[in-house]
């Protein structure tokens, strides 16, 4: 890479306003041929909305766009590509009933005397991939073949259509190792050719891997631009979180865990999570740290069966246990309260009373309805326990704030009385009264002898709460942390990977 | 896995030939060339259909008008060959541009008012069949010379059967629209499309000038086949050719085409046209049973054919490698 060369792409003064919302506010993006440039950012820093106004998907409301030093406005995905950029998503955006070769020369297919030429197609779909490192044949269907080559078939329709800046948003999000590193390859290639690629991933490890450089997004503005090899993980994840590493905040002792509830031994599922061991006893808060797309979620559905694991051993108290599915995790008196509330877990036009009953009635089965006096018992029960404001039981709960609806989720979840109580980011989007509450609820329930587990993006959060952190990063746990050991700055720390986590 | 989606086609053709042995074997005058000359004829305006039928399907789409478009055909020329000296190849053009356009404009209302495929070739169902009902509620009879001499016109072949001009349009029909689908890019562009409209539209294939088109050659096929049909039964009927649209649809399926969209060959619509109509045959030879067992029948096949793209679609998916990478690396 030569940065005294001008830029191929270079982007000033992007902005981009939703009502209510800066999305992006004078943004700056320069990229230069050969380089593989990182665009980072935790989730709605504005990293997909500023990809969405180079490639026309959205039109910016100000800046302007220098390809080649020439202003473009691309207006739809078709005429950014056509001027030169080229955009990869997550999910392949190829048509899995053609063939690779059909794929690749879509709209476009060589032809004689007015018919499409087959052979001389598949024959330069041969040559064209064997540019990418893949030996395969491309008169089969697409859908043949693994994601990953969908991928860099997705790859090289892209390059050679535009061939000027490629971008690529997660490519690797629903890839395994080995697939990675394949696509990590073809990259590596196209950046031998010239080609200035972005690449937007939340796997920091493949970052640093891959990227020669990285501009970090917060709050839809550019807090920096850096070149890889300058910079440590640890700058950049502040960078990211924009957090001061502060002194650690003020931290309970919990005492002693009580018996061993559940354990996990080499707990795994493909293309989601690596395997992991966990042992969690009652009374016990684990919490669980790590950047977005680090494995969470993934490591608390899997746990609840939600998305079951393929691999590995679980035993409660001792017993072997399958969690295959939700049904036989709440059978054991498992609970999950999901990151996503509006569409995972409340059932917005139903009542609160309705949405609190909910699961303690499916655990009953639907042909033995509770008495109409205990389901009024056990939702004012809650309504008072939990604080959960609202005019009457008989409200919907979506009228109620973000903070009372998950505290009715959890009401849900307590009501069947768990043994063992799995929160995924519980207090994403409440404000912050009703967070100290939840952040109240936990300790109390924690202290009556439940087992939880907490997965959340907020470290203070967790230290605040958590009698042990497990830290992830690229769906692995790579640390754990006990005791006096937890603080944000070395959750920040095992997250960057720049020391060992002391046990 | 390689031929997955030749699979149902091939599959299609062993049963039409497997059948058709059973049926020798149980009357074995059923092989003479009157037979297959009959064959021919007798399926020709619904073979048709189902031409126009599998471009529609192909596309993810549905047309449940062109039963009603052949009865208007129908009646429109024989209408106006009664009160006008017009020649009849003036007729079926004029009659041809209208079914076209026609098409046309439900594709178009399709396209640009989103609306799904359905409803709007259900109104065009009824919008056509009452036009027709307009036009005449009595069955009016072609008598024009020009009928009749294009009637005479076949080779007789030997075992005595008689391939006629309507039997050959529908083989053109076929081959054409082979070539259509697998060599132009507008056929790749239809394959596109079934395989998912969102997709289609960002690798840049002219969505709306596609769907048009889809639906312009199912309505145009529609009525070739009415006047394929009027020839067939030198008349216009305004009752005719009620449902058709349904055989055509189970044609193209059992055919080996995908209902979803997007998989498929018109050469198995062309067998599935031969299934049916070898059905009847049958029927017509036993003499004893009902011709509703000819209903009976397809309903199993077509059920059985379901099954089968189901299990297939489950058989290939469940064998995709997670990845390819030792023949990848390089």
């Amino acid at each position: 890479m030569a940065v005294d060369t001008p830029p191929v792409l270079h982007a000033t003064g992007i902005s981009k306003f939703f009502p209510g919302v800066i999305a992006l506010d004078d943004v700056e993006l320069a990229l230069y041929p050969g380089e593989v440039h990182a665009l980072l950012g935790e989730n709605g820093a504005g990293k997909s909305t500023l990809i969405k106004c180079l490639t026309g998907a959205y039109s910016r409301d100000g800046g302007t766009i220098l390809l080649d030093g020439k202003p473009i406005d691309p207006r739809d995905p078709l005429s950014s590509q056509a001027a030169g950029i080229g955009t990869v998503y997550q999910e392949v955006n190829l048509l899995p009933n053609l063939s690779v070769a059909e794929n690749l020369y879509l709209g476009r297919q060589p032809r004689r005397f007015g018919m499409i030429d087959h052979r001389r197609m598949v024959r330069d779909a041969r040559a064209v991939l064997a540019e990418y490192g893949l030996d395969l044949d491309p008169a089969r269907l697409l859908s043949s073949y693994s994601i990953a080559i969908q991928q860099i078939v997705a790859i090289a329709r892209a390059v050679e259509l535009s061939g000027k800046v490629l971008i690529l948003d997660e490519p690797t999000a629903s890839l395994d190792r080995d697939e990675v590193q394949l696509m990590f390859s073809v990259i590596r290639r196209l950046k031998a050719r010239g080609l200035a690629v972005v690449f937007i991933t939340h796997f920091l490890d493949q970052v640093l891997e891959l990227c020669d450089r990285a501009t970090i997004l917060r709050n839809g503005c550019v807090v920096g631009t850096r070149r890889l090899e300058s910079v440590s993980q640890t700058e950049i994840v502040t960078m990211m979180l924009g957090r001061q590493l502060e002194a650690a905040t003020k931290h309970h002792d919990a005492g002693p865990p009580g018996k061993l509830l559940l354990s996990l031994r080499g707990f795994a599922r493909r293309g989601a999570i690596e395997p992991f061991n966990l042992d969690i006893h009652e009374g016990e808060v684990v919490g669980l740290a790590g950047l977005l797309g680090s494995g969470r979620s993934e490591t608390c559905n899997a746990i609840f069966g939600a998305q079951a694991a393929d691999r590995g051993t679980a035993e409660l108290r001792g017993a072997p246990l399958q969690i295959p599915n939700p049904r036989a995790a709440i059978r054991h008196r498992f609970a999950l309260c999901p990151e996503d509330r509006k569409t995972e877990g409340i059932v917005g036009d139903l009542s609160v009373r309705e949405n609190i009953i909910l699961s303690l009635q499916a655990r009953q089965g639907w042909f033995r309805p509770l008495p109409r006096a205990r389901i009024e018992e056990i939702a004012q029960g809650y309504v008072k326990a939990l604080d959960i404001r609202l005019a009457n039981l008989d409200t919907p709960i979506r009228l109620l704030s973000g903070g009372n609806q998950q505290k009715a989720l959890l009401a849900r979840w307590l009501a069947t009385e768990p043994d063992f109580l799995i929160l995924d980011e519980p207090t994403r989007g409440i404000d912050v009264g009703a967070h100290a509450e939840i952040i109240a609820l936990i300790e109390r329930l924690r202290a009556q002898g439940m087992a939880l587990l907490v997965a959340s993006s907020e470290m203070e959060e967790l230290v605040a709460y958590s009698s042990r952190i497990v830290v992830m990063r690229d769906r692995r746990q790579v640390g754990e942390l006990r005791g006096e050991a937890i603080s944000p700055t070395s959750i920040i720390r095992a997250i960057a990977a720049e020391e060992e986590a002391v046990a | 896995m390689r031929h997955s989606t030749r699979l149902p086609l091939y599959i299609t053709i062993v049963t039409f030939f497997v059948a058709y042995a059973a049926c020798i074997f149980q009357f074995p005058n059923m092989l003479s060339s009157r037979v297959v000359a009959n064959l021919l004829t007798d399926n020709a305006f619904l073979g048709i259909t189902a031409v126009g039928m599998t471009f529609v399907i192909l596309s993810g789409g549905i047309d449940l008008s062109v039963g009603s478009v052949i009865a208007f055909t129908g009646v429109f020329l024989a209408v106006i060959l009664r009160d006008t000296s017009i020649h009849p190849l003036a007729a079926f053009a004029i009659v041809l541009v209208i079914t076209t356009v026609f098409g046309a404009a439900m594709g178009a209302i399709i396209y640009y008012l989103e609306m799904p495929p359905f409803i709007v070739t259900l109104a065009g169902m009824f919008l056509m069949r009452g036009l027709a009902y307009v036009l005449s509620t009595e069955s009016v009879p072609i008598t024009h010379e020009f009928y009749g001499w294009l009637q005479s016109l076949y080779w007789k072949a030997p075992g005595g059967g008689r391939f006629r001009i309507t039997g050959l349009l529908m083989v053109l029909s076929f081959v054409a629209a082979a070539i259509a689908l697998h060599r132009t890019r507008f056929g790749r562009n239809v394959y596109a499309l079934g395989g998912s409209a969102q997709t289609a539209q960002l690798m840049g294939v002219p969505c709306a000038r596609t769907t048009i088109s889809i639906y312009a050659v199912s309505g145009g096929l529609a009525g070739l086949a009415g006047i394929v049909y009027s020839l067939y039964t030198s008349a216009g009927y305004s009752l005719a050719t009620v449902g058709t649209e349904l055989d055509a649809i189970a044609a193209v399926v059992i055919g080996g085409t995908l209902l979803s969209g997007g998989s498929g060959f018109v050469a198995g619509t062309f067998f599935g046209i031969m299934i049916m109509g070898l059905i009847q045959t049958y029927i017509v030879f036993d003499g004893t049973l009902s011709s509703w067992w000819t209903k009976i029948v397809i309903g199993g096949l077509l059920f059985t054919f379901i099954m089968l793209q189901k299990g297939l679609a489950w058989a290939t998916t469940a064998r995709i490698p997670r990845a390819n990478v030792s023949a990848a690396r390089s």
